[in-house]
């Protein structure tokens, strides 16, 4: 068969039947059980006739409370990837000692790793923080929806789009294998020609622009819309944390954006921002990069932080202990996070003054940090606790997270720093803090708040069983990984020659395989409180007899979460309402605002998509095209200006005529 | 705007408004902007961070003083900076309702704008004809990527002003208009701003180097 | 590989960071001796080399660890021991518990959530500004063990290493030969590492011997260290830094003197020259490279690797940073570049730029600009530094690209 090249490689790039990974069985499997699931999902889409239901209900929905379940089931499902990835190397690890050289290569373990970190920190840390802010921060200040709600589907999607690019690595080419943060020279075109660092670049410039917005979109939501009388320190503590985020969020999100373009012109033109020769500085990248990246780790934890501080005071049936000085806390936390990002590269050369300097930077932030986790000792201090799930969640980070805050401060100290950096003592250093308190966090969030969201609480057993498994299985990957760094044992390796090692990675896979079962439990967890949904039910709105806004209205909330805006006269607004008994208005009810639904968001970023995908591949006809596409399409969405509709009185009537014989009912 | 929170005459506490909250239309949309604008700006002082480390890395190449043409970035800076002061008159005859003042005014901002593109074009055309492209040097690509993307963002300003302009031809000076151009008004004057400092700190100072 | 296994000898006799004179010296000590207690037992059959290492540098970087650790745990212990003691106490079926829901606030109590961890930082803020400075890779040492002062007639030994891909070259300049993935050094001899690498970042760590320090291409980071016992260590790259990461490891021998010199003897008797074309040559990528030696290697050859310009023709980075400080090449700079010819990996160029070049060199290949470089020694400090009975530290000043990019001048170019 005779075909002009030239015409192939104007159509497809680089694109070609090489580019699918077919000699990979791993790859190949997972593409057939994938492919497989995703048809079965499409097939009963179709013949459920869901897809108008989804495109009207959820796809084009502006209402920040979907956006916000839409975020989580992002996450939940870039979980599994992550996980899956988490566990190839767990295996791998455990077998590639003695000669043998495991199962995966070289070429497919570093994707692996580097995939395993990009996934769990911006495509499932991320949309957990962000869901839960979206839910909840709006409900919490009193507000009907976010500042910008179309504004937010848009972000939603962005976020998406880089997810999907990700996803499109594994099966269309290939993943970065340059660690997570892909620094050069070994990311920029010398050593890395091929897409996996594209797509690197691509997915998180797709879904920065995603989180940049949405970050923005929080803030004036948090500024301008608060219910009167919610002056700032009488925000609830997640509210603040929220808002802290999401300074955190605007202030260094535009950092890896720049950092990410200058790369991708390195690339893609051949600048020399991060070559070694025509005077370019790999280590400018180093320190732009963890200018954003520390940040981040505080943009994640900042808003469990918050969760937790909800759900102390509440279980423990008390007001949080020194509500200012954690507030005071939290923006110091905030501050400061911009002033450490060079303990991340202690070893880079800098002289000592500069190294101590950030070195105790760095220490200062456990200062706040430590005041916290008193403020939520004090505030179990004298309560009555009751050990729901989200407060066992809570109990357990508080537990871990000492131990990971204090292998980090002992990180932060240079000469230590020296010894340990980049070793397995740093991965368990992180994952103890990022797991301890973020993703333990999320999910007190999770159990905390779903009942608000669905109306039902989730089931106690599986939740419990997941919770366990997830305890020990934490502890058991993570303190040998503590040991091994000990030992001198570095990261990111593949294969090890001293057999005295082998078994403290055994018990590490066996500590992953246990996590798996949390995670399998917790998914049994959904599906079970699903069935068993009536059992379960709440009407009042408040099943835990909690303290802020978001339980004043019912579960789930209507449309426009409050049928009058409340008005605010303590930080814990509902528990002071409660005891001053306030009584739910019944009549009076009035046609309110609402922004109505659009599918521009899926478009301009299902457009971005595509962008990224042709400029991945050097399809540049693609390219060209979906951005001139994304221009027009957003263009013509300014001359719409009829974005918002009302909700006539009789409906608002109607629906809180509901809630009225459902209370009624509780109570006989 | 403030609600008093005062407690009803019964004594009760009042725990929620029986009006709607008014929150009017684009409430949120001049904070919203400026933090949007904040943001942008740390992507400038992020490219000005660069070129502060690589601007003196020549790569054994051409140095500012064998490349730029200050009396032609003069004449291109005073072509922005008339650009923002149309601008202002823009939107003073906007605040007195005159449509085709205010379209005027657009237009010959838009002009302003595009002269200034078309002679930082012509710049770097000239520059790369001569050889100094960006790959040349860590300096040359921390230069173009700095003006270029205060370049591309005026273009971006251009394009949003000719959609503003027909917008305001079909719908004349409604409110959500009048917010649209008052945007755009911050936009440009960041804009501006952001280039008095490529003209002394990359264009001046790169003389001084 | 046989590692030794030094824990017993390092817990007898632990080194002591702080001089006499300090009371609290005395009280970590113990403190220090406790908290290895617990890991003692842990440890069996396990070589925890980062807490047991053979170089001084290393031991005092454990101690500063340990006594880190053990001021955290201060306030760590506390903490864990009152959460689980509130949880028990004040659960929901404890009637007999106090409960007072409204109870928020205690300023004396938040005078103490503050300050206790403050004053923990501060302490550990202090012992990070000290052992940052003493223990600073760039610092020369002062001394050899915990009470061995240096000898001044001792002359460091010289070793130049380059991380390639994927293995550790070593050149010893002084005698005439290189060596790939081993490496030696006399015991109780101090050891001025120069580190650079060849193409991308590596991190050049010997966990027994001192702490990590990266290796970066067109760059020189240095480390001072001392081996205090004799034996066979590991060393290997503590950076990712491609398909090979996994097999760039080396042995490091610490010999007496006369072992290190018949190591020497062995890579003179073992042939082989080390020049600039054999260089190309191991430059390229190789994964699980054995153990090679040169008997005589060329005593320009590091300079031209770390300023990039061992390909004939290239010109310099210190020449081009020479040129750039003068202000530039002006326009007879602009099209001093040529086509390159070799490509490390797949191609160098770009997908919308144009071909790959590079700068070419003003003088000529055979006598490159700034051949002779005087090694920069810096004198043992002696004066002491008032209070604590410490050494003064090193100070750099900063400047401005140096603060920003930790990187200090190259002393050579």
């Amino acid at each position: 068969m005779s075909t002009n090249p030239d015409l192939i490689k104007l159509v497809f790039g680089r694109l070609s039947l090489e580019s699918l990974p077919l000699h990979e069985p791993i790859v190949v499997g997972t593409f057939g059980v994938v492919a497989l699931g995703g048809l079965t999902l499409l097939a009963g889409l179709t013949y459920f006739r869901l897809w108008g239901y989804l495109w009207r209900e959820w796809f084009t929905t502006v209402d920040h409370k979907r956006i916000g379940i839409m975020y989580m089931i992002l996450g939940i499902v870039m979980l599994l990837r992550g996980f899956a990835d988490a566990l190839m190397m767990r295996l791998q690890q455990a077998i590639a000692f003695g000669g043998s050289d495991g199962y995966l290569n070289a070429h497919h373990y570093d994707q692996v790793f580097t995939a395993h970190g990009v996934i769990m920190i911006f495509f499932v840390a991320m949309p957990f923080v962000t869901g839960l802010m979206n839910y909840v921060v709006p409900l919490q200040i009193g507000a009907r929806d976010v500042s910008f709600p179309f504004l937010n589907n848009f972000s939603f999607w962005m976020t998406v789009g880089g997810a999907v690019l990700v996803m499109m690595s594994l099966f269309i080419g290939e993943f970065a294998r340059t660690g997570w943060l892909a620094y050069p020279p070994l990311s920029n075109i010398g050593y890395s020609p091929d897409v996996g660092v594209d797509y690197y670049i691509w997915a998180l410039q797709v879904a920065g622009v995603g989180t940049t917005l949405s970050g923005i979109n929080l803030i004036c939501t948090i500024v301008k819309l608060r219910a009167p009388g919610m002056s700032m320190m009488k925000m609830p503590v997640f509210t603040w944390t929220s808002l802290c985020t999401n300074v955190l969020i605007v202030a260094s999100f535009p950092v890896l954006t720049v950092v990410l373009a200058l790369l991708s012109l390195d690339r893609y033109i051949g600048t020399n921002f991060f070559t070694s020769d025509f005077g370019g500085s790999p280590m400018m990248y180093v320190n732009l990069i963890w200018i954003w990246g520390h940040p981040e780790v505080y943009i994640l934890v900042l808003p469990a932080f918050g969760i937790f501080s909800e759900v102390t005071s509440t279980f423990s049936g008390k007001r949080l202990f020194g509500y200012t000085s954690m507030v005071y806390a939290t923006v110091v936390i905030t501050i400061l996070s911009y002033l450490v990002w060079l303990h991340h590269f202690f070893t880079m050369g800098s002289g000592a003054s500069v190294n101590s300097f950030f070195g105790i930077t760095t220490m200062i932030i456990s200062i706040p940090t430590g005041a916290k986790m008193f403020n939520w000792l004090f505030t179990m201090y004298r309560g009555r606790i009751r050990f729901e799930l989200p407060m066992m969640w809570t109990i357990a980070f508080m537990l871990t997270f000492v131990i990971g805050g204090m292998t980090g401060v002992l990180l932060a100290v240079p000469p230590a720093d020296f010894v340990l950096h980049n070793s397995l003592f740093l991965i368990a250093h992180f994952h103890n803090v990022i797991i301890g308190g973020v993703v333990f966090g999320v999910f007190a969030g999770i159990g905390y708040w779903f009942p608000k969201a669905f109306g039902f609480k989730l089931d106690p057993f599986w939740g419990k069983l997941s919770f366990w498994f997830w305890v020990t299985g934490f502890y058991l990957a993570f303190m040998p990984l503590y040991v091994l760094g000990l030992m001198g044992v570095t990261r990111r390796l593949r294969v090890f020659d001293d057999p005295s090692l082998q078994i403290w990675f055994v018990v590490a896979a066996i500590g992953a395989g246990l996590v798996f079962l949390g995670i399998l439990c917790m998914l049994m967890q959904f599906a079970v409180s699903i069935l068993r949904r009536e059992a379960l039910k709440d009407v009042t709105g408040d099943p835990w007899d909690a303290r802020t806004l978001e339980w004043a209205t019912s579960s789930p909330p209507p449309d426009y979460n409050f049928a009058f805006t409340p008005v605010v006269h303590d930080n814990d607004a509902w528990w002071d309402m409660k005891r001053r008994g306030y009584k739910r208005p019944l009549t009076g009810f009035r046609p309110i605002h609402m922004p109505s639904n659009t599918g521009t968001g899926i478009i301009l970023a299902g457009l971005s998509t595509a962008m990224a995908f042709g400029l991945i591949w050097y399809i540049w006809w693609l390219a060209a095209v979906s951005f001139i596409a994304l221009l027009a399409v957003a263009i013509g969405h300014t001359f719409n200006y009829h974005r918002d509709y009302d909700i006539p009185a009789d409906h608002v009537v109607r629906t809180e005529e509901a809630r009225t014989q459902l209370l009624a009912g509780a109570k006989s | 705007m403030t609600i008093a929170v005062k407690p009803t005459q019964t004594g009760e506490p009042l725990f929620y408004l029986a009006d709607e909250h008014p929150h009017p239309e684009g409430w949120s949309t001049p904070l919203g902007f400026w933090i949007y604008l904040m943001s942008d700006c740390l992507i400038f002082a992020i490219l000005f961070a660069t070129f502060g480390v690589l601007g003196g890395n020549y790569a054994a190449g051409p140095a500012p003083k064998d490349l730029f043409d200050l009396p032609l970035v003069a004449v291109n800076t005073s072509m922005l900076l008339l650009s923002s002061i149309t601008y202002g008159f823009a939107m003073l005859t906007m605040q007195q309702n005159r449509v085709g003042a205010t379209q005027a005014w657009l237009a010959i901002t838009g002009l302003f704008g595009l002269a200034f593109i078309g002679i930082e074009l012509s710049e770097f055309a000239h520059m790369i004809h001569e050889g100094a492209t960006p790959q040349r040097s860590a300096f040359l690509s921390s230069f173009f990527t700095l003006v270029g993307t205060h370049g591309l963002h005026v273009t971006c300003g251009l394009i949003w002003l000719v959609t503003l302009m027909t917008q305001v031809w079909r719908f004349g000076l409604i409110e959500a208009n009048r917010r649209r151009l008052m945007c755009l008004s911050m936009f440009w004057h960041f804009l501006d701003v952001v280039w008095i400092g490529v003209f002394t700190f990359v264009y001046l100072m790169g003389m001084l180097r | 590989m046989s590692q030794m296994v030094r824990r017993s000898y390092a817990l007898a006799r632990l080194p002591n960071f702080q001089p006499e004179g300090l009371p609290v010296s005395r009280l970590l000590m113990i403190l220090r001796i406790l908290a290895l207690l617990p890991l003692a037992v842990a440890l069996g059959g396990c070589n925890y080399v980062v807490l047991a290492p053979a170089g001084d540098i290393a031991a005092q970087q454990r101690d500063l660890v340990i006594i880190s650790t053990v001021l955290m745990l201060l306030i760590v212990v506390p903490v864990m021991a009152l959460t689980v003691l509130f949880a028990w106490r004040y659960r929901q079926s404890n009637k007999s518990a106090r409960y007072e829901p409204e109870w928020d606030h205690s300023t004396k109590l938040e005078l103490v959530i503050w300050s206790a961890p403050l004053l923990i930082i501060i302490c550990l803020g202090a012992l990070t500004w000290m052992g940052t400075h003493l223990l600073d890779p760039y610092r020369s040492l002062d001394r050899i063990a915990a009470n061995q002062r240096i000898d001044e007639a001792t002359v460091p030994l010289e070793v130049e290493v380059v991380a390639l891909d994927w293995k550790w070259l070593f050149i010893y300049r002084d005698y005439g030969i290189a060596t790939v993935n081993e490496l030696a050094a006399p015991v109780d001899r101090p050891i001025d590492f120069r580190i650079t690498a060849s193409t991308v970042m590596n991190s050049f760590y010997i966990p027994a011997l001192a702490g990590q320090i990266y290796a970066m291409p067109g760059m020189e980071t240095k480390l001072h260290a001392v081996v205090n016992h004799a034996g066979t260590y590991k060393g290997f790259s503590a950076n990712y830094s491609g398909a090979g990461f996994s097999g760039m490891h080396f042995a490091f021998h610490g010999l007496d003197d006369k072992g290190f010199a018949e190591w020497v003897a062995k890579a003179k008797a073992a042939g082989g020259t080390l020049g600039r074309s054999e260089y190309l040559q191991l430059e390229k990528p190789t994964q699980n490279e054995p153990v090679r030696r040169f008997a005589s290697v060329d005593a320009d050859l590091y300079r031209l690797i770390l300023n990039m310009c061992v390909e004939p023709g290239k010109m310099c980075m210190s020449e081009m940073m020479a040129i750039d400080a003068k202000g530039g090449a002006g326009h007879e700079g602009m099209n001093n570049t040529l086509p390159l010819t070799y490509d490390k990996y797949a191609r160098r160029g770009t997908a919308l730029g144009p071909e790959p070049t590079f700068v070419a060199g003003t003088c000529t290949p055979d006598a490159p600009q700034g051949q002779t470089s005087a090694a920069i020694k810096a004198p043992a400090d002696t004066t002491p530094l008032l209070g604590a009975g410490l050494k003064r530290p090193t100070f750099t000043p900063l400047k401005s690209t140096s603060f920003f990019l930790g990187q200090r001048p190259k002393s050579d170019s």
